[in-house]
């Protein structure tokens, strides 16, 4: 087991929160805050050793330049491939969109 | 057509995670959470032994409504290290019928929506998961003086160990075909049987004799229901509306103490036989 942090520029904060996924196989839990303007704070824990690059890549491919808005996200990652985390990050944002 | 059309138009409850199943189920609108994943009650014993833990500890425990009646629900997330229960889903739940009693105790007539899914109790969490369950045991005898206490087995993880136990002390017990209801789960018994006499792997015979139809079969629950949301809530409708006054299965003991004194166990029991038990009884 691992705890991973990552930390990119962002907008303002989202006006609301979510959670979505669970920590079953192959799958993650994803909890979105509100985070302080112009922060996206990411914390994963993961069962996963030796994964940390992995999870840079996939963050810096989502958020590098895209102005997400300020969250603080929490991962609860139970071995899940980089499509299904990308899926639920996704999802997850799409509730706190307010569109 | 028309069974082409209810296809398309079907709802899995299965299918469902528990926070869904949960607001499936209630009034719409009606959920309020207690103890959300947000306030992160999560369990402080599996980070130490190197397993992830969950926000909610992998309990969903709310208020809400169902046909306007008050009532606690609680779901278990079967997904999450097998619906175990350990400290703290296991305190959610006895917690949450614990609310419901003190409801009733001041005359709000709260009823218990208990959605099993898991394994019992969280072998990483060993005697205070025990612990809880036995809270949550005896909040179920409570509750179910007032109101209803109406346990549902959905599956596929089917409710085994100790809250197999506290699924018979419900004063009602919903199952669909997908679910299973037993003591020791299939893996445990084919470990201490053997593989000649309990293949867990062999899952029409795992079926055959701890799933919801034959527990219907056999009368050990109360309805037998299509894995479809809207067939699951109308008969929990119907359940609060008139629960009848059957005694508690759990306080028909003798019964159930005569049927096994009676059971011959040295031919290898089969779905069959067990049912011409059963069924016998109730003729």
């Amino acid at each position: 087991m691992e705890t991973l942090s990552f930390a990119f520029p962002a907008g303002l904060p989202a006006s609301r929160r979510a959670q979505v996924g669970c920590v079953g196989s192959g799958d993650l839990e994803v909890l979105l805050e509100p985070g302080q303007a112009g922060s996206l704070n990411i914390q994963v824990v993961t069962s996963v050793n030796g994964s940390a690059e992995r999870w840079r890549h996939l963050f810096e491919r989502m958020f590098a330049g895209a102005n997400p808005p300020a969250l603080n996200v929490d991962i609860h990652d139970f071995g899940a491939t980089p499509g299904v985390v990308r899926l639920r990050l996704e999802q997850a944002l799409e509730e706190v969109s307010d569109v | 057509m028309s069974d082409l059309n209810a296809l398309l138009h079907s709802r899995s409850f299965v299918e469902l995670g528990a926070r869904q199943r949960a607001a499936a189920l209630l009034d719409q609108g009606s959920l309020r959470d207690l103890l959300d994943p947000f306030a992160r009650v999560k369990s402080p014993w599996l980070e130490a032994q190197g397993i992830v833990a969950q926000a909610d500890d992998g309990v969903v425990v709310a208020k809400g409504s169902i046909g306007g009646r008050p009532v606690v629900i609680a779901a278990i997330e079967g997904n999450f290290q097998g619906g175990s229960l350990g400290e703290v889903g296991g305190a959610k739940l006895a917690g949450a019928l614990e609310l419901a009693a003190e409801d009733n105790r001041n005359g709000i007539p709260t009823a218990a929506v208990l959605l099993l899914e898991t394994g019992g109790v969280r072998l990483q969490e060993a005697n205070l998961g025990l612990a809880a369950i036995a809270e949550v045991q005896a909040a179920i005898v409570e509750v179910r003086q007032y109101q209803p206490v109406i346990g549902v087995v959905a599956g596929p993880v089917g409710c085994f160990g100790g809250m197999s136990i506290a699924a018979g002390l419900c004063s009602h017990l919903l199952v669909t075909r997908e679910a299973r209801l037993g003591l020791n789960g299939p893996q445990v018994i084919e470990q201490e049987a053997g593989l000649d006499e309990y293949d867990s792997r062999d899952r029409p015979f795992i079926w055959s004799l701890t799933g919801g139809e034959q527990r219907a079969a056999c009368g050990l629950v109360d309805a037998y229901l299509a894995d479809e949301v809207s067939v699951i809530r109308e008969c929990l409708l119907q359940t609060l509306e008139q629960p009848g006054e059957a005694l508690p299965r759990s306080r028909q003991y003798a019964r159930f103490l005569d049927l096994l004194a009676r059971f011959d166990a040295a031919p290898q029991a089969d779905a069959a036989s067990v049912r011409a038990l059963y069924q016998g009884d109730q003729a």
